[in-house]
């Protein structure tokens, strides 16, 4: 085998056709991967990475999506010409392919031994016996604890790093010699994102396998991977070692990604500014009801018994694991759930004021979402989704006046107010995580809750949207309350910052201190795995 | 308004959007359902004018320098030197004396659903004029084969049914009120049926909970039962027969509507207008209807086809429109009972499969037309 690659893809083209029109989303691409050989292909979303990697298994929309040219060469077999039939044999079994989504690709209704059995018993052709042990062997070998009592459980019993692991032990179930990655950690906390790749870098060293590995991240990247290629537009622009291409990088694009980490620090805070919202011993409590006359037993407590204070002009970041109750910390504070204890806003407690009584405030206390995908309505323009809260908060302002505030907010974040009539899915993510801050902007509000809002958005683009995030900051003199998972985002952005575990405040102070002497382990532990994607001890964090 | 602000426009949307424009080419795709469209709209708009293409008065006479519309207006009889209140524009003596003072055009039809032949060449039902000779088609014409009457205005082009009426011209009425009754009702059901299953998906909890309890029992009335028992109540007609309906159609579209406010009201779009202090009534209206509405008119040409089955059937049982009145069902029954008058059968079939044809294909693109994974090449 020496000297021949695995995978070789030769000179790929992919190309949809939509409407008629045929658009090439990959264009005349080559690589290849050795035995035991990380290769990371890494782009921007829309630069055809995934594409790519789909249509090793052939797994596109055909015939929508067609090869005008191009060879994927495994183990020197042509899969572009294999007939379904042949390539179900390929699919996992030789090559095999974990994806982004852990959540859904899973099937809900299916216990995690059903699921991982069916893989062995159809390639395999294992008995029930045998396959049962050899679920139990995988599921060790990826880390899940107490397998014998795992074995049942449904997919939503898990968490989502565990089911990341299900993925991965029944990808490994065929002993694949190739396995494709398709940023397999992008859905999941930073710590857990640690914890996976390490597993992935400890299989594949075990068993020599070889990985596809595609991501936006490359921090992941130098972490994993032992060669490089870079995307754009649907071309590799940039392929080499690792280390040449953080060290030495040769083309623009690859530069461009390299210095597009979020940067910069907040500006100075003032102690003496005003405080805007402040909340007192804030609980939010979910009844677990049980028997017949539903009596409450017991409570979730999401969050439980925090104060915080965001002052204008600053920032107060957020931080902890998913479920530690940030989100729902930030959402009480909106008053869009309800919770007890006291909420100051602007001197005046709001827990106690109901839906209508709050409308006149809404203008003052906004919320930028996390997903720009789902947070705009698809079938309304963009001038209409910018001018809705204007229309309930200034409903004298004739056409004319509410169409030139929307120009002028569009301007200010940074969008051509001559595309204001177009509809959200015309717009880049980022672009439209941009028209979601007009959306709360356009009303002056004094207080902002940002929730994950750079988390679901590419690197270059996330480091974009922390610059116009400071700086409408500095221009309004806002509140933010910065709610993340990703500490990177939040040392470029907040003055103070709490991080929070089950509900619970672990530690509080000012950003520095918590960035530069961390007192718990377990913000310890999120800035290893956020700055140097490092695993924490067992039991600091959760899996 | 300053100069600036009449150059910051210069993208206007267009009539359709981007989105409904993909979605007519769909349509368009789809030939089959293409062309139902235009042949069902171009039925449709004949049959709503049914007055000036079938009817037993002319649609234009000039009596006496008196320009009349007889077709839209009843002019008494006493006009033309008669005695009955309204004009029988069928007998030969008023047409004489209209003809003798002046003129008057017929339409292409000349029986109205109602008008009953009475110089049919035998008993009732009769044969389409088309099967008889000059001679025998005139025969009951006072001067026979040179009567002016005996012309092809006058012609059964499907025959008559059992009580010499016109076939034709009662299946045109029929087309048409079949079609109004459909619409109407599918118009009315989704109304009710869209705005119940938008309460109840969107405020969910108890509100769902007993709005759903009561759906189940309420679809659980024997709908033709109750037909029957208000039937011996009231007088049978279009509106109470349309109202009993509508009592009772609603439910089908609540459940697709309810299902995709339940998903759609978490949406984080929808919890953005939230934030944005959007009243719950807009919410629903404008963020979360465009949603449920792409699952209701797929669903709507089924239900419209379901609707005209359905009175066809009660018109076939007896159930239906009041006696008299032009119906498709009631030409089935004719059909049923006179075997050795195979046009009454042949006609009601052929008009009533041609109609839930073109519906359902137009269903069908209008299906393709909104399903987002659809290409076509």
């Amino acid at each position: 085998m020496t000297g021949k690659p695995l995978l070789s893809v030769q000179d790929l083209s992919v190309a949809f056709m939509q409407g008629g029109r045929t658009q090439t989303a990959v264009d005349r691409i080559s690589f290849d991967i050795a035995k035991g050989e990380t290769v990371a292909l890494v782009g921007e979303s829309g630069s055809g990475k995934s594409v790519s990697a789909l249509s090793v298994l052939r797994l596109l929309p055909y015939p929508a999506a067609s090869h005008p040219s191009g060879k994927i060469l495994f183990q020197s077999d042509d899969l572009l010409a294999k007939n379904e039939n042949e390539l179900r044999r390929v699919r996992g079994n030789k090559i095999t392919m974990i994806f982004q989504e852990p959540m859904t690709s899973l099937n809900p209704l299916h216990t995690i031994e059903q699921q991982i059995i069916e893989i062995l018993k159809l390639h395999q052709g294992m008995g029930d016996k045998k396959a049962r042990a050899r679920t139990l062997d995988l599921l060790k070998e990826v880390g899940i604890r107490d397998p014998e009592k795992r074995l049942g459980a449904y997919p939503h019993q898990l968490s989502g790093g565990q089911r990341q692991r299900v993925m991965i032990a029944m990808a490994l179930a065929n002993e694949p010699e190739l396995l494709i990655a398709d940023e397999p950690t992008t859905a999941l906390d930073v710590t857990v994102q640690a914890q996976i790749l390490e597993l992935l870098a400890e299989l594949k060293a075990r068993k020599g396998m070889s990985m596809l590995f595609i991501t936006h991240d490359l921090g992941i990247v130098r972490k994993i991977a032992d060669r490089v290629c870079v995307m754009t537009k649907g071309k590799i622009v940039e392929a080499g070692p690792t280390q040449e291409i953080f060290t030495n990088p040769q083309h623009e694009y690859t530069r461009h990604l390299l210095a597009a980490e979020p940067k910069g620090k907040p500006p100075q805070a003032n102690p003496d500014a005003k405080t805007v919202m402040a909340g007192d011993d804030i609980k939010v409590w979910f009844p677990i009801k049980q028997g017949f006359f539903r009596k409450v037993v017991d409570h979730v407590k999401a969050v439980d018994g925090i104060d915080v204070t965001v002052r204008a002009g600053q920032t107060l970041g957020v931080v902890g694991e998913s479920g530690s109750g940030k989100t729902t910390l930030g959402l009480a504070l909106a008053r869009m759930i309800s919770s007890q204890g006291r909420i100051n806003f602007d001197g005046r407690d709001i827990n106690a004021l109901s839906f209508n009584d709050m409308r006149p405030l809404r203008s003052e206390l906004q919320i930028v979402f996390q997903d720009p995908y789902g947070s705009l309505s698809p079938r309304m323009s963009i001038s209409e989704i910018i001018e809705e809260g204007l229309k309930i908060h200034e409903p004298k302002l004739s056409a004319d006046e509410r169409d030139r505030r929307v120009v002028d907010v569009l301007q200010e974040v940074g969008i051509d107010s001559e595309t204001r009539f177009r509809y959200p899915h015309e717009f880049s993510g980022g672009q439209r995580q941009r028209i979601a801050i007009a959306r709360a902007m356009v009303l002056k509000p004094r207080f902002v809750m940002l929730d994950e809002p750079t988390s679901a958005l590419d690197m270059s683009v996330q480091a974009q949207v922390v610059d116009l995030l400071r700086s409408l900051q500095s221009k309004h003199d806002l509140a933010y309350l910065f709610i993340s998972h990703d500490l990177k985002v939040v040392r470029a952005l907040a003055n103070d910052v709490i991080v929070m575990r089950n509900g619970k405040i672990v530690e509080a102070g000012p950003s520095r201190q918590i960035f530069e002497e961390p007192r718990s382990d377990y913000t310890r532990a999120l800035i290893s795995a956020a700055f140097r994607i490092e695993t924490a001890p067992a039991g600091v964090v959760s899996e | 308004m300053s100069a600036a602000d009449t150059v910051a426009r210069p993208e206007k949307r267009p009539l359709l959007s981007q989105l409904n424009q993909r979605r007519w080419q769909n349509f368009k795709a789809n030939r089959r359902g293409y062309w139902s469209l235009w042949i069902f709209l171009a039925l449709f708009g004949l049959t709503l004018c049914s007055e000036f293409i079938a009817n037993d008065r002319p649609i234009l006479a000039s009596y006496k320098g008196e320009l009349l519309v007889p077709a839209l207006i009843d002019y008494p009889e006493e006009k033309f030197g008669g005695f009955l209140a309204i004009t029988d524009y069928r007998d030969p003596v008023i047409q004489d004396e209209i003809e003798a003072n002046g003129w008057l055009i017929w339409p292409p039809i000349r029986y109205h659903y109602r008008s009953v032949n009475n110089e049919i060449p035998e008993a009732a039902p009769a044969k389409p004029s088309w099967m008889y000779s000059k001679e025998e088609r005139c025969q009951r014409y006072p001067q026979g084969v040179d009567d002016e009457n005996c012309t092809i205005g006058n012609w059964n082009w499907l025959g008559t049914d059992d009580q010499a009426r016109d076939v034709l011209a009662r299946v045109i009425y029929g087309f048409r009120v079949s079609v109004l009754f459909g619409l109407i009702l599918t118009a009315g059901s989704a109304v009710i049926g869209v705005s119940a299953g938008a309460v109840q998906g969107y405020f969910g909890g108890l509100t769902d909970l007993i709005f759903q309890r009561f759906i189940e029992i309420w679809s659980a009335i024997p709908v033709l039962y109750l037909l029957l028992i208000i039937a011996a109540i009231l007088p049978p007609g279009f509106f109470i027969l349309l109202g009993i309906m509508l009592l009772f159609s609603w439910v089908s579209f609540v459940g697709i509507v309810r299902a995709e406010f339940l998903r759609a009201r978490n949406f984080e779009y929808v919890n953005a207008a939230r934030a944005l202090g959007v009243p719950n009534r807009t919410i629903m209206f404008r963020h979360l209807l465009p949603n449920a509405m792409v699952a209701t008119l797929t669903f709507l040409p089924f239900i419209l086809n379901g609707s005209i089955t359905t009175l066809t059937a009660l018109d076939f049982l007896g159930f239906g429109l009041p006696p008299g009145s032009a119906s498709l069902g009631e030409l089935l029954k004719q059909g049923q009972r006179n075997l050795n008058a195979p046009w009454l059968g042949i006609s009601g079939f052929v008009v009533i499969s041609l109609m839930l044809s073109l519906l359902i294909f137009i269903g069908e693109a209008t299906r393709d037309a909104f399903d987002p994974r659809k290409t076509f090449k």
